[in-house]
């Protein structure tokens, strides 16, 4: 049913239709009101789980674990400083392959100290082996929140399911909720094969010896890989009881013949298509991709969708100092092995929150006509505002 | 404050203004005729400016605190309303070293700031602040670390008993049947399921130099218990009641008599703990009836729906924690107290009280 | 696309304001975006909030830098001149005011309104939130969005006595402006 909501409304209410059975709730800015919604839906008695306020989000996650790992679905969602709080816990989980989703609510992490809108929260427990997909609306964001229990129980995977903090979190749109029927008719009961059970003992989480640690890796590592189909796979099954997808791994829009494209991950994407109906007849047609499954990341397909372009942009919503952009650079990898790929310009814009203006999409293309255009930058820092040995 | 080689002068000459002893015996003591003004060592160590919300109970505990501890200190401050409303870059409400590093580790961060001190033979004294939050949840086990290992710290926590800066929402400070944006009143739910952590029995346990409860609405009360710590070498810690208007939902200009009523109905005790052995209280001479507290703050509104059985079973509840912490901590005081400095027994403080009657 | 501004200070319901107005323009039957501009905000500092309407959905997610309305919750912010920074030509502003409109009309160009929302608020629902008179006072100068529309917000967001006050005092508030004051820059 179609209503008018605020992000954070819709993502408890989506939670609520997946019927999990523990949730673990610690405060953080931006995520507030995911949890206040669900105890709200608890103390009237709209959903029935075990609703447990944790002391801190090392206990949100651990609690979540040890949910899981006794068979019950489990959720928790966190942002910025609580995900870096709770990253030992998130490799744990992901390491010993226990399923459970999260929503991290993208915030920057500090310090500095700010409660604004960037990745580089989740882009800091990249490499921790959850799936990791990004959405670009609010609807993106419920429909990939139920989309991602089942893939987590379909694949022994834990899935974050992030999008950006304030700008979609507490920002009120049209959304489609589907019905009860729907979602229990698309999510089974939840099934965890390895899970604690005095009827069939196992032990989770033992002491792994280098003779057998590179194979609990690998494996790990072959299951993202297989997790690529599941996650297409699920976002088709989707459409088929919605009618609504959610863009599978990446979706591509713009003219055929394009010879720049720009790609980006969550609500940035929206800016950049809005921008490009505003400036294409002015600057030119860029190819926009949007990336929804960073990790797995879907390397085979973003070869296919860069086929033909001269230039690309990567917009990167997190820098790894020192380096420059995190996504820029994996894509720079990952297009190496092409014969002919494409430049690409890697631009980090929106750190800490600062705002992304629709003419970013006319300012990217001209910036890149440039031929010494530089390759990285923090293409919105404005160095007048830093002393010369700062800049 | 002049940078560069002045420092250390400066800093005596605001010692001595201020009552704290002599760093060394070859420092000079202080030869001064005093004004009235400065007789009052007020010192300013949390300056106007900042951007407390009207009637924040937090904001007054703090400057009451800083007042007392005087300029010889460095201050870590867990994530909280108080760091959040003092420190909007690229101004700050501080006139002492400040450090602000996460929400869970003030205590931990004190303990290194007090390790220098102690390497480099310097006694300025460590002070670490947090919330609720930041002291009976997320930052516990930090506080637990510090008080074990008997750091020269104060440890203030501004209770507000509640998540306050991120929205309202509860903590293990909030009490009993509360209302907070993550125990919400409903069909199924009367407010906060469980009972507020007994931080100081826990305090206690650790078997430090001193701990204490302190409240805004005795801000004499306050300042002596902050000064009794500043001099006491090993970790102190300090409890404060801070009414929050905004998520208490009383009128911001209720908050000292809001205090006063949780004191004067038994559920905020007002104690000193020396080594974990209770020795000194605040009397209460009359007892009021918790309600006379709870009838203030919309936080407890469920709890007089007259319509609902759950509301008087939960109104006799909290009355039994308050009669309980009146015999537990021997609060009954009798008769007319003769040290009656504050004048509690007589006075009613702030003319007729605004909004609720 | 139609796009406001709604600039108040804490407490005043400035967020509840946007997202109010973009519930009322969904009953309407358009798609609708609204958010705040975020701070570490307390009572009293001064706060923005964002409101887009359309037919079709809406993907630009940056603050709204060209309003085509700006409704001012509270007049003392106006001694910022900056504050209507941004404000299309042909723009509208609607400020909760008792002083009259050229009061303002100095610093501001555009049409400026001023209606006493916080007296009326404070005379029918008895607290001085000016947000739902002011939302009303300005659909009636508007009229992109029906009155009725706005009801069925405020039916989806109370309920009992506290509904039915509002719903008085949209009432009430609509008729203190010139209906229709506003309609051809909807049209732009």
């Amino acid at each position: 049913m179609r209503e008018a909501l605020e992000g954070s409304q819709a993502i408890a209410r989506a939670v609520a239709l997946a019927k999990p059975d523990v949730v673990a709730a610690y405060p953080i800015t931006p995520q507030t009101h995911i949890v206040e919604n669900i105890s709200k839906l608890v103390a009237d008695g709209n959903l029935h789980t075990e609703f447990v306020s944790v002391e801190s989000e090392f206990s949100a996650a651990s609690v979540v674990l040890g949910a899981a790992a006794a068979g019950a679905r489990a959720y928790t969602a966190s942002a910025s400083q609580g995900v870096m709080l709770m990253s030992e816990v998130m490799f744990n989980i992901a390491g010993l392959r226990v399923p459970l989703v999260m929503t991290i609510a993208n915030r920057a992490v500090g310090g500095p100290l700010s409660i604004w809108n960037d990745q580089s929260d989740s882009m800091a427990v990249r490499d921790s082996g959850w799936i990791q997909l990004h959405c670009i609306s609010n609807q993106e964001a419920v429909d990939t929140t139920l989309q991602a229990f089942r893939i987590a129980q379909e694949t022994d995977l834990p899935v974050a399911v992030c999008m950006d903090g304030f700008v979609l979190t507490h920002t009120m749109e049209v959304i489609d909720l589907p019905d009860q029927e729907t979602v229990d008719a698309f999510l089974p009961e939840f099934e965890f094969a390895r899970a604690l059970d005095p009827a069939a003992p196992k032990s989770m989480g033992t002491l792994v010896d280098p003779n057998y640690f590179p194979e609990v890796r690998h494996s790990h590592h072959a299951a993202m890989g297989k997790a690529l189909a599941k996650i297409e796979e699920i976002d088709a099954e989707f459409e088929k009881v919605t009618g609504r997808a959610s863009g599978g791994l990446l979706t591509v829009e713009g003219p055929k013949k394009a010879k720049v494209g720009i790609i980006g991950m969550g609500s940035v994407v929206g800016t950049m298509m809005a921008g490009r109906e505003h400036y294409k007849k002015e600057i030119g047609d860029a190819r926009i991709i949007k990336l929804r499954s960073y990790r797995p990341f879907p390397a085979k397909a973003l070869r296919d969708a860069v086929k033909g372009l001269d230039k690309l942009v990567v917009i990167d919503r997190a820098i790894s100092p020192g380096l420059g952009g995190v996504l820029g650079t994996e894509v720079s990898a990952v297009l190496s092995t092409l014969t002919k790929a494409p430049k690409v310009y890697n631009y980090a814009l929106g750190l800490g929150g600062r705002d992304i203006p629709e003419t970013t999409y006319r300012d990217l293309l001209q910036t890149i006509e440039d031929k010494d255009a530089p390759r990285f930058a923090v293409l919105d820092a404005d160095l007048d505002k830093l002393p010369p040995e700062d800049r | 404050m002049p940078q560069g080689s002045d420092n250390s002068k400066r800093l005596s000459e605001l010692r001595m203004k201020h009552g704290r002893p002599p760093a060394s015996p070859s420092e000079p003591t202080a030869e001064r005729t005093e004004t009235l003004r400065e007789a009052q060592p007020r010192f300013r160590g949390l300056e106007s400016g900042h951007r407390a919300c009207q009637g924040c109970g937090e904001a007054l505990a703090a400057r009451l605190v800083m007042e007392s501890a005087g300029p010889d200190v460095m201050v870590a401050n867990a994530t909280g309303c108080l760091e959040v409303f003092t420190t909007p870059w690229p101004q700050s409400a501080w006139r002492v070293p400040w450090i602000h590093s996460l929400f869970e580790n003030s205590a931990a961060v004190a303990s290194g700031m007090e390790s220098a001190m102690k390497a480099k033979g310097k006694n300025t004294k460590v002070l670490s602040f947090g919330g609720d939050g930041g002291t009976y949840d997320i930052g516990f086990q930090a506080l637990s670390g510090m008080l074990e290992r008997h750091h020269n710290v104060l440890y203030v926590t501004y209770d507000n008993e509640a998540y306050m800066n991120t929205g309202i929402q509860r903590s293990s400070s909030t009490p009993h049947a509360a209302t907070t944006t993550t125990s919400p009143a409903g069909k199924e739910r009367m407010g906060k399921r469980h009972l507020k952590k007994d931080l100081l029995s826990i305090i206690a346990a650790h078997h430090i130099p001193y701990a204490a409860s302190a409240s805004v609405a005795y801000p004499a009360d306050l300042q002596r218990k902050v000064r009794y710590a500043m001099g006491v070498e090993g970790p102190t810690f300090l409890v404060i009641h801070s009414p929050c208007p905004l998520g208490w939902r009383h009128d911001s200009a209720l908050t000292i008599e809001v205090a006063r009523r949780a004191v004067q109905c038994g559920l905020f005790p007002l104690v000193e703990l020396d080594r974990g052995a209770l020795t000194n209280i605040m009397p209460i001479r009359e007892p009021r009836p918790v309600s006379d507290y709870l009838e203030l703050q919309g936080r407890f509104s469920h709890l007089f729906n007259k319509k609902d059985y759950r509301a008087q079973e939960e109104l006799d509840h909290l009355q039994a924690l308050a009669d309980h912490n009146i015999e537990i901590y021997g609060l009954r005081g009798e008769g007319v107290d003769p040290v009656d400095t504050t004048g509690m027994s007589h006075v009613k403080r702030g003319g007729p009280l605004a909004g609720r009657n | 696309m139609i796009e406001y501004r709604i600039h108040g200070r804490g407490g005043q319901g400035s967020v509840a304001a946007a997202y109010l107005l973009a519930a009322a323009a969904f009953e309407a039957g358009f798609t609708c975006q609204a958010f705040p501009a975020f701070g570490a905000e307390r009572r009293g500092a001064p706060v923005m909030a964002f409101v887009r309407i359309d037919e079709k959905p809406i993907t630009l997610r940056s603050q709204v830098r060209e309003p085509d309305y700006l409704i001012v919750q509270d007049d003392t912010l106006l001694l910022d001149p900056n504050l209507a920074s941004g404000l299309k030509p042909g723009g509208a502003m609607l400020v909760n005011s008792r002083k009259p409109a050229d009061a303002f009309a100095a610093n501001f160009g555009g049409r400026i309104v001023t209606f006493a929302a916080t007296d009326l608020a404070n005379k029918i629902i008895g607290r001085p939130i000016p947000n739902t008179a002011l939302l009303a006072a300005f659909l009636a100068l508007s009229e992109h969005v029906p009155q009725d529309a706005l009801a069925a917000a405020l039916k989806g967001r109370f309920k009992g006595a506290v509904l039915e006050k509002n719903l008085d005092l949209i009432a009430e508030a609509a008729k203190a402006v010139e209906a229709g004051a506003w309609k051809e820059t909807a049209d732009a």
